[in-house]
């Protein structure tokens, strides 16, 4: 049976083919199909390639920042009462999110692979602007779909991304959010396939992209093990991070997936409730079948239309997730939770009074799920939370929230 | 013999062209598909391609892409477009109809009872846009089971051992996309498409279909100079969109495109 945990999970999964168990794969129109080969068969050659690796390492120290530290946070420790809290400081990366591990390294093969022009989607504008960060410094031209919703609300990072030099094409179709954004990208790659890369930002798209950006984010998982272990002498009792399409999340699991005392939770936006519909949680709500080159769990209804998603943070207003989390959760290795825009917002606000980081609001869902999870567990407990990135992009979402502008 | 291949067979025999209308079933109003179907077929279309609403068309251009959200907004889905094939067999139980979408209204049907009902109501052929070779292993045999032909995409970026993969896996006939770019994005090159013909009657005896850049009755003709069959989409939705308040004339208005294509293509068709 593969479907266990018997046989060693990092041999098992992904298959040649991509499939995480009956997840995964490369659902994608014919035309697509020969880039996705040729990005498998570089990303292939350059994984295990020295001087490659020696170019991401230098770029995630000396551009990053890398490694992050673990800190800490005694106050709100002290204050929930439970388990000893660290924070994984993604938020300090340069750029302000996790995301720019993973184009740090999509942008090293692009060059490789003799690409000219990048096309990103983006949601909550993080992935967009570290993309916009790599495009600029290597002098290629980037095109950045973005929700024409987001637009509006993460209009800050909309900004960065021109000051960058990228162009920004708002998505008016469907949802007009991240979903969205990837359909119109999945288009501009199809018309431009010859010259283009498509840098993906979080773990989903066709076989190898939920792969491949999971071996770019793993790096967070594997600093935070030594870490802690250095920290506090032994693994972390349970881990912690939101789920938008699921990359931070991974990249913080991945290499804890062996260890199998170690409980993670993934938490998705249940925006109003998971009951009224309006939310983003397809691992909690949702049930599987086929959208942006991978099968996985979806937000869809009986005749499989996708529906459309609704959280306070743009980061996770995904309808899909990554098909490893859909394997992680049927074998059981990862809990998927959920936690309301309100929960969410309080998080928020109370990381922010309590330790003096403004968290973005698609982490404070993994520090609202750390609120409930901490008094639960005893002081001699550790809980690693992934702080995925910093809240400088959601002050304008915040301030509405009170009734203020700016 | 499958109706597909039975029309392949008689159209040969015959020296003409295949003319494949599509349209979006549904757009803009799900009592005007079927009449349109007809209307189409009289005016000289000898395969009819219905396209599955979805709500993700990532595929398309604009204007699939507004046929879907129209035929969304009337609650289309894959079992009224089933629906829809069963009427029309009420009256028409020769001209093979072809169901077009994306991988996953079928998934959510489930595959046995899609192909299971697409079988009873007369469905000749299927084709899943987002579904490759690749991952169609199980969808193959179900397909196969029911007498549903499976209709696969080559594209000018497919390789020659792709095209012999993609062979090997196609029944009915095999759809060349004529462009790098979605539905309705550009004007294609025919001496490009010719080579890609002949590169693929190398490798199957499979009838060749072209479609995504065909716009009018001049590039119909000129495809119909290399290829077994001739696609025509968006002009077609793009006249659909045009009238979209006022379906009733939508059956006359289509024939009309659909003749002038029958008509360009059949006098390339008596040159040969
Ligand atoms: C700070 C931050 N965290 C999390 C996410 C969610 O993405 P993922 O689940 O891929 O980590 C985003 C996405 O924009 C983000 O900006």
């Amino acid at each position: 049976m593969a479907n266990t945990m018997e046989t060693n999970y990092y041999d098992t999964y992904p298959d040649h083919n991509g499939h995480f168990g009956q997840y995964g794969g490369r659902f994608v129109g014919e035309t697509l199909m020969g880039a996705i080969y040729e990005l498998e068969q570089a990303y292939q050659q350059y994984k295990t390639d020295p001087e490659f690796q020696a170019e991401m390492d230098k770029d995630l120290a000396d551009f990053v920042g890398r490694p992050s530290p673990i800190y800490l946070a005694e106050n709100l420790t002290k204050k929930l009462g439970g388990a000893q809290i660290y924070l994984k400081r993604e938020d300090l990366n340069h750029t302000g999110a996790h995301k720019i591990n993973n184009t740090i390294g999509q942008a090293l093969l692009a060059k490789r692979m003799g690409k000219t022009r990048i096309i990103a989607e983006t949601g909550a504008g993080q992935h967009g602007v570290a993309t916009a960060t790599v495009a600029a410094r290597l002098g290629m031209e980037c095109i950045v779909y973005m929700g024409a919703e987001d637009v509006q609300r993460q209009a800050q990072n909309v900004y960065r991304m021109k000051l960058l030099g990228a162009e920004v094409i708002p998505v008016e179709s469907g949802s007009r959010t991240l979903k969205d954004a990837l359909n119109e990208a999945l288009r501009d790659w199809v018309t431009n396939v010859d010259n283009t890369f498509y840098i993906i930002g979080t773990v989903a798209g066709p076989h190898p992209y939920p792969a491949m950006v999971r071996d770019f984010q793993s790096i967070i998982g594997r600093e935070a093990r030594s870490q802690i272990i250095k920290a506090t002498g032994k693994l972390p009792d349970a881990l912690i991070a939101c789920i938008g399409g699921g990359s931070n999340a991974i990249g913080l699991f991945h290499p804890f997936i062996e260890d199998k005392e170690v409980v993670m939770y993934g938490v998705e936006g249940a925006g109003h409730g998971i009951e009224t519909g309006q939310h983003s949680a397809p691992l909690s709500a949702g049930t599987p079948g086929v959208l942006h080159g991978n099968r996985t769990y979806l937000m869809q209804d009986e005749n499989g239309q996708i529906i459309e998603t609704h959280s306070i943070s743009a980061g996770l207003d995904y309808p899909g997730v990554g098909p490893e989390h859909a394997l992680l959760k049927d074998i059981g290795r990862a809990n998927y939770v959920s936690v309301t825009d309100d929960e969410a917002l309080e998080a928020f606000h109370t990381l922010t009074r309590s330790e003096g980081i403004i968290p973005a609001l698609e982490s404070s869902h993994a520090i609202a799920y750390a609120c409930k999870l901490a008094p639960t567990m005893s002081p001699e407990q550790v809980l690693l939370i992934n702080l995925s990135g910093r809240g400088d992009k959601d002050m304008h979402t915040v301030a509405a929230m009170a009734g203020l502008t700016f | 013999m499958s109706r597909i291949s039975h029309c392949f067979e008689k159209l040969k025999t015959d020296g003409q062209t295949a003319l494949i209308p599509y349209i979006t079933a549904g757009d803009p109003e799900p009592w005007v598909t079927v009449p349109i179907l007809h209307a189409m077929v009289d005016a000289g279309a000898n395969l009819l391609e219905l396209g599955i609403p979805f709500s993700d068309p990532m595929s398309d251009g604009p204007v699939i892409q507004k046929a879907c959200e129209r035929a969304l907004k009337n609650d289309v889905s894959l079992k009224h477009v089933l629906d829809m094939v069963r009427q029309f067999r009420e009256k028409d139980k020769i001209t093979p109809i072809v169901l077009m979408g994306y991988a996953n209204p079928l998934e959510a049907m489930g595959y046995e009872a899609f192909a299971k009902r697409a079988e009873e109501v007369g469905v000749d052929g299927i084709l899943t846009v987002d579904m490759p070779p690749e991952e169609s292993e199980q969808f193959l045999t179900i397909m196969d089971a029911h007498n549903i032909d499976t209709i696969f995409l080559v594209a000018p970026t497919t390789s020659p051992e792709r095209m012999e993969k993609i062979a090997q896996s196609a029944k009915g006939f095999i759809y060349y996309v004529s462009i790098k770019g979605v539905t309705g994005s550009a004007s294609l090159d025919i001496s490009e498409v010719s080579e890609k013909m002949t590169q693929l009657r190398q490798r199957t005896s499979l009838p060749l279909g072209v479609g995504f850049g065909i716009r009018d009755g001049k590039s119909a003709a000129a495809v119909s100079e290399v290829a077994d069959a001739v696609v025509v989409g968006s002009t077609l939705v793009g006249r659909i969109a045009e009238h979209a308040n006022n379906p009733e004339i939508l059956p006359e208005a289509l024939a009309g495109l659909v003749a002038e294509m029958r008509h360009a293509i059949n006098a390339r068709d008596m040159a040969k």
